[in-house]
């Protein structure tokens, strides 16, 4: 599998990641040397073996039903470039 | 058949919808976090860092989200995955501060299942159900604060959702506003979701598109986001799909779009292209394990379920005799379905269906309360009805002690008493009366034998009248007609 100009360009801005014209052929390339990489992989036989999940052998860990957290907008709000009124707030965004 | 066939130039259009709802679980706490799932607290006052998507923070799943997303499943008859597993669904917005919605894509926690609605034509129709998977909600945009500035609460982030997809098996308006209406009754039922769609506590995203009468296959079909109430979401499909059959008139094609539904001209417009629609890249989320119930927790939850309201309606039909539409107004509402049950008990349940949804409703409605404030209580009902079955009192008193107990919250039989309200029954005192009203008529009487037979209302109403109300109509009537014939 091998990456286009135009997949790349997509992914970026998918990923809202900004990347020069200029930088888009070197971007293509690493991409695909990191797919042909990952597609040494396929050398091996797996079939008939489950996928691996986790490193973990243990189960998902659930919580409680139970409030434990909150009342604390002050701390929330802490690092927001802009906030007002306990809202934080951002350029308008109506679609 | 309810199937809505739209009439072309050209050919006979069929519509064909499905709804994808998401339906808020009721939990103390947020799905992945401790934070409170109050609504209407001060903005952003139940956040925890984890809702705030501040680095290294991890989510721990809440057990109580997942118990309610298997009640609900059995409740929607699906099979229960055993195995579940969480997934990233990526996109940018600003009410998603991690940048992603944990999902479940590939293994959702439950597969498929049906839900049987029934039809203004008295037929019932089976609406499969494609999946229900849980996942966390977003936090709120409000964007009417500022000009130029869109405020973020993200008190909702977090909070638990089940999205449920249906098939697409709605042919018709009607048929989906049905499921909808069946979905918020079970989901009610269960305890799971207050199914209130227009605090956004249950949201519905509509599929349409159409095809010719006998078409195979689907044509390309448009979705509205968010529609917000059960007319709603059927305006929109009988106008989304008018609007198809013109474009395909016409000549043109309809491309897959999201649109946006207008409640103020119920017309939608194009939200966004496929082109720009969303490539959530999900894959799986590594903070997560998956999720691996065994039998016994679902024959746990199994073992809390509640008489559903398809149950319940069939019981009151055949137990107690009730008609099936009147079972299925009492069976909508869990409260009202309850408030029935304990009024009858003892009593002819018939007849405390017909006050219920006569009187009772009307008292209610008129005085602007919820049942479960309603100054009448189902026992004094009960009671009520007991007292016109026992021929204690006629059905014009009984209204009259219905208004009264409306006012004070009184019992029926305290109120009788107290008022002297018994209908006299006593054949003596009766055709004392009647026999007073014969005489002072002779006209009257003379009219009647000469074949004036609807003057015998009038002998009545002045019998009536003059016991003050409490004769039993029944016996003056018969007894009137034996003295003047």
């Amino acid at each position: 599998m091998a990456i286009d100009r135009e997949t790349v360009r997509r992914i970026a801005f998918l990923s809202r990641l900004k990347i020069e014209d200029d930088k888009i052929e070197d971007t293509e390339d690493e991409f695909n040397k990191i797919l042909n990489w990952v597609e040494q992989l396929s050398e091996v036989n797996t079939d008939g073996v489950e996928p691996l999940v986790s490193v973990n052998d243990t189960n998902l860990t659930l919580r409680q039903d139970e409030v434990t957290e909150g009342n604390q907008a002050e701390a929330v709000l802490k690092n927001a470039p802009q906030a007002q009124y306990g809202y934080f707030t951002v350029p308008k965004v109506v679609e | 058949m309810t199937g809505l066939i739209i009439e072309g130039k050209t050919a006979s259009w069929e519509v064909i919808c499905g709804l994808e709802i998401h339906c808020q679980i009721i939990s103390k706490s947020k799905m992945f976090s401790g934070a409170s799932t109050h609504y209407g607290s001060d903005a952003n006052e139940n956040v925890s860092f984890v809702d705030a998507g501040m680095p290294g923070m991890l989510p721990t799943l809440n057990e109580h989200c997942v118990y309610q997303a298997v009640k609900t499943g059995l409740g929607l008859n699906a099979k229960i995955n055993k195995y579940s597993a969480f997934a990233r669904k990526n996109y940018f917005y600003a009410d998603l501060p991690q940048g992603y919605q944990i999902s479940q894509f590939q293994y959702p926690i439950v597969g498929e299942g049906h839900v049987t609605v029934d039809l203004s034509d008295g037929s019932t129709k089976d609406i499969g159900i494609e999946r229900l998977h849980i996942e966390q909600d977003a936090g709120k945009s409000i964007h009417d604060m500022a000009p130029d500035k869109s405020f973020i609460d993200l008190n909702r982030a977090g909070v638990g959702l089940m999205e449920i997809v249906t098939k697409p098996d709605f042919r018709s308006p009607e048929e989906a506003g049905a499921f909808l209406r069946k979905l918020r009754s079970i989901v009610r039922y269960l305890g799971t979701c207050d199914g209130n769609m227009d605090e956004g506590s249950m949201r519905c995203d509509v599929n349409v598109s159409v095809r010719k009468v006998g078409e195979e296959g689907y044509r390309t079909r448009c979705e509205m986001k968010n529609v917000n109430s059960v007319k709603f979401v059927m305006q929109a499909i009988e106008n989304e799909a008018k609007r198809h059959v013109e474009v395909y008139e016409n000549g043109g094609n309809i491309e897959q779009e999201t649109r946006q539904f207008d409640p103020s001209t119920g017309l939608t417009k194009v939200m966004r292209k496929k082109e720009f629609a969303h490539d959530y890249r999900y894959f799986p989320e590594p903070d997560l394990l998956p999720l691996v119930l065994d039998d016994d927790y679902i024959a746990k939850v199994k073992a809390d379920m509640v008489e559903l309201p398809d149950a319940k309606r069939a019981r009151f039909v055949k137990e107690l005799g009730l008609t099936a539409y009147d079972a299925s107004v009492i069976c909508e509402n869990k409260e009202t379905a309850d408030f029935f049950e304990k009024a009858a008990q003892g009593h002819d349940a018939k007849k405390v269906a017909n006050w219920l949804m006569g009187d009772f409703f009307a008292m209610l409605n008129e005085k602007k309360v919820e049942l479960k404030d309603s100054p009448v209580s189902a026992e004094n009902l009960g009671k009520l009805v007991e007292l016109i079955t026992s021929n204690v009192i006629n059905g014009k008193t009984a209204k009259d002690v219905f208004a009264i107990m409306a006012e004070t919250g009184g019992d029926p039989e305290k109120i009788v008493e107290e008022k002297g309200l018994k209908q006299v029954t006593d054949m003596g005192a009766i055709e004392a009366i009647v026999d007073e009203v014969i005489a002072s008529a002779p006209d009257n009487v003379a009219a009647y034998k000469a074949g004036k037979n609807n003057l015998l209302g009038w002998f009545v109403g002045q019998v009536m009248k003059k016991s003050q109300g409490k004769a039993n109509p029944a016996i003056v009537n018969k007894m009137i007609a034996e003295k003047l014939n």
